[in-house]
């Protein structure tokens, strides 16, 4: 990882960048005066589409196509940011809007003109109450210096922006379930069609363009330097580069930049340092908690983009590495991850509901001995039956991560479920006949 | 509210679990010290009573600055009704909780029914209609720390919490705070701090007990604190 390969991380460092002097200074608010005052807004939106930037949150879906799909002139259109991060492993948007929030402001700006936005809301998950008070400045010095608000750089285009806190619930950061909440209902997955972009399917009933913030951030370097330059890093596919959250038992946990397509092992062992000293990567989850885990045998010289860990079986998300070494036991890992889920269901699909409750506790029998052989294809088939079943993916993100970790390593359940037995029954003879246990042992016992 | 000792899902089942409660683990659910439904649900409708209303403005006394506070929010969105989150973080924050008198205010503000600002305040965790306290210690024990042990660290923080008399403190495990990079982490009223070491409880306990920040320079804002990574490159010779 060279300087030059920074794009969005690449003045972090500087002191003060969440201030709008310092980052005027570093040539911010430029792509937003181009694209404004230089470019109509379809010629905007024309290169983003050309830059097939891919959406950052975790569907991989082409910005550029999602936002073609907002019907312009009629409608309120609206531009919503969704900063909703909270998926485990993830925190790549925290850093994004902690240091530089004003690229985020920049880019939902360029985005917003070029749907033709009345109104641009950034909603961010309640517990960054730090990253939202930035936020919150930031957006205050926006208004001050005209790029937000009435008028904006003297182009007769009005935008009113705001910043929406959420109130800790994972599943508002899926898209549909995004709207109700910040429509002040319960976060409810909505009915897919109409989708966001259609009238009627997004927020307050206008279309709506949802996007993440890294994906926004990439905008302002489109519009700066260009389609061709943009495209320079990355594969022919996954272009740009890609912000990777790295966590879990690794030396240097952090967020690094990277262009799409470098291996999984450049990322585990080369930044982020590799696992303790005498460990090896026993599986990773290369896209948070959600995507199918490969083991480090299988994973580690894969590329990291979209296609190539699609082609794997597992998928690139919201590119949060979680790496885990060969001391951690699998069992409670996993069930620490289906707790997540069924903490954060919603419980308006039953499919989901009940299946990652029925997941929970048949993990928890597995940890503690009391499985029954038949427990593992019982909990292989829950995790099938709710893949596809439901009206949003936080389901089946616990039964990619689960089924793929039962399947890989059923061995190590298995015998999980074992020891457990074993140590259960030694207690019981301790317990009920402590001159047994006593006793030198006769046999396999 | 239900009467949880009198009910058969109460206490008694508790003592007295059934084998089949047993068997679908319902006596370790009855037995933990927090419900796992919202009070109430059990106890019968009463076919009697009138649909809810909406408060009268007039009729409930709300202190003038909350009620700026919610006005403000709602003149914010296109429609005012999106301002049901940050009215009830506002009284949130006034009441230390949410009463059903802090429901009865904001919905009077907002020209909503009380039972609609209830089933969102039970839905999104970061409300409480129970008084748990006005400050809070969010320990993170979700995947990623979860790797590195975070269950001990809250383990810890919660023994130095009764230890040592912290009152008015919410102290709660939680789903991912967004911060590995700071693996243990934990967010204190909203400050992160990080990485934790069971020893470290005692200390950022008594720091708020006193009123103090707690464990200054590891925070993750604190201008002495560097996360690792954040496009730093990695030193030259653990390159691969």
């Amino acid at each position: 990882m060279t300087e030059t390969n920074l794009r969005l991380l690449k003045d972090i460092d500087e002191p003060g960048l969440h201030t709008i002097d310092v980052y005027e200074r570093r040539g911010g608010y430029s792509a937003l005066r181009r694209a404004v005052t230089e470019l109509e807004p379809d010629e905007v939106l024309e290169q983003i589409s050309e830059a097939e930037l891919l959406g950052r949150g975790g569907a991989a879906f082409a910005m550029g196509m999602k936002a073609g799909f907002v019907p312009k002139g009629d409608t309120d259109n609206y531009m919503l940011v969704n900063a909703d991060e909270s998926e485990p492993g993830a925190f790549k948007d925290r850093v994004l809007m902690q240091k530089t929030p004003h690229l985020l402001i920049e880019g939902c700006l360029i985005a917003a003109r070029a749907i033709d936005a009345v109104q641009a809301i950034i909603y961010i998950r309640g517990e960054y109450e730090h990253q939202a008070d930035i936020l919150e400045r930031a957006v205050a010095e926006a208004y001050e210096r005209g790029y937000v608000g009435k008028d904006i750089l003297g182009t007769g285009w009005d935008l009113e922006f705001v910043v929406h806190r959420g109130a800790g619930a994972y599943i508002a950061g899926e898209e549909m379930a995004l709207l109700d909440s910040l429509e002040g209902k319960r976060a409810h997955p909505r009915m897919k069609p109409p989708y966001p972009a259609n009238v009627g399917g997004g927020v307050y009933q206008g279309p709506t363009l949802v996007n993440n913030v890294e994906t926004l951030c990439n905008v302002p370097y489109i519009i700066n330097f260009g389609v061709e330059e943009y495209r320079k890093l990355g594969t022919e596919q996954s272009t740009g580069t890609k912000v990777v959250s790295v966590s879990g038992n690794v030396r240097r946990p952090g967020n690094y930049e990277v262009p799409m397509g470098v291996t999984c092992r450049e990322i585990i062992y080369g930044l982020a340092g590799g696992p303790p000293e005498g460990r090896e990567v026993k599986c990773f989850l290369p896209g948070g908690s959600s995507s199918p885990a490969l083991t480090g045998d299988e994973g580690l010289d894969l590329r990291f983009d979209f296609e190539t860990l699609e082609a794997a079986g597992s998928m690139l998300g919201s590119g949060s590495v979680i790496v885990v070494d060969d001391s951690q036991p699998l069992v409670p890992f996993a069930l620490r991850l289906a707790e997540f889920y069924r903490h954060e269901s919603c419980g308006k699909c039953v499919p989901c509901r009940e299946g990652t409750n029925w997941t929970v506790k048949m993990l928890e029998r597995i940890d503690s001995g009391e499985a029954t052989p038949m427990d593992f294809e019982l909990l292989a088939q829950v995790q099938t039956n709710i893949i596809g079943n439901c009206l949003c993916l936080l389901g089946d993100s616990m039964a990619m991560a689960v089924g793929s970790m039962l399947e890989k390593f059923r061995d190590e359940f298995e015998r999980h479920a074992e020891e457990a037995r074993a140590r259960n029954e030694a207690a019981l003879v301790e317990q009920s006949a402590p001159e047994l246990a006593a006793a030198p042992s006769i046999g396999p016992m | 509210m239900a009467d949880r000792d009198g009910h058969p899902n109460g206490s008694v089942r508790a003592e007295h679990p059934l084998v089949a409660d047993r068997l679908v683990g319902l006596d370790r659910q009855v037995a933990s010290t927090k419900p796992s439904v919202a009070a109430g649900w059990d106890l019968p409708a009463d076919p009697d009573k009138g649909p809810s209303v909406v408060p009268q403005l007039a009729d409930v006394d709300v202190p003038p600055e909350l009620q700026d506070e919610i006005e403000y929010r709602m003149s914010l969105y296109p429609d005012p009704r999106s301002a049901v989150m940050p009215a009830l973080k506002t009284a949130q924050r006034h009441h230390g909780y949410l009463p059903p008198l802090a429901i009865l205010q904001v919905a009077a503000v907002m020209k909503v029914t009380p039972a609609y600002l209830s089933s969102i305040a039970s839905f999104y965790d970061m409300f409480n209609e129970e008084p748990l306290g006005r400050h809070y210690i969010y320990v993170c024990t979700s995947v990623s720390c979860h790797l590195v042990n975070a269950k001990r660290v809250y383990d810890a923080i919660v023994e130095a919490a009764e230890k040592l008399g912290l009152e008015d403190t919410d102290v709660r495990a939680f789903e991912c705070l967004g911060a590995c990079d700071m693996q243990p982490m934990a967010s204190v009223d909203g400050r992160y701090v990080g990485p934790l070491d069971p020893s470290d409880a005692p200390e950022l306990v008594l720091a708020l007990r006193e009123g103090r920040v707690p464990l200054p320079g590891r925070g993750l804002d604190d201008p002495d604190h560097m996360p690792a990574g954040a496009g730093d490159p990695p030193p030259q010779e653990e390159a691969p």
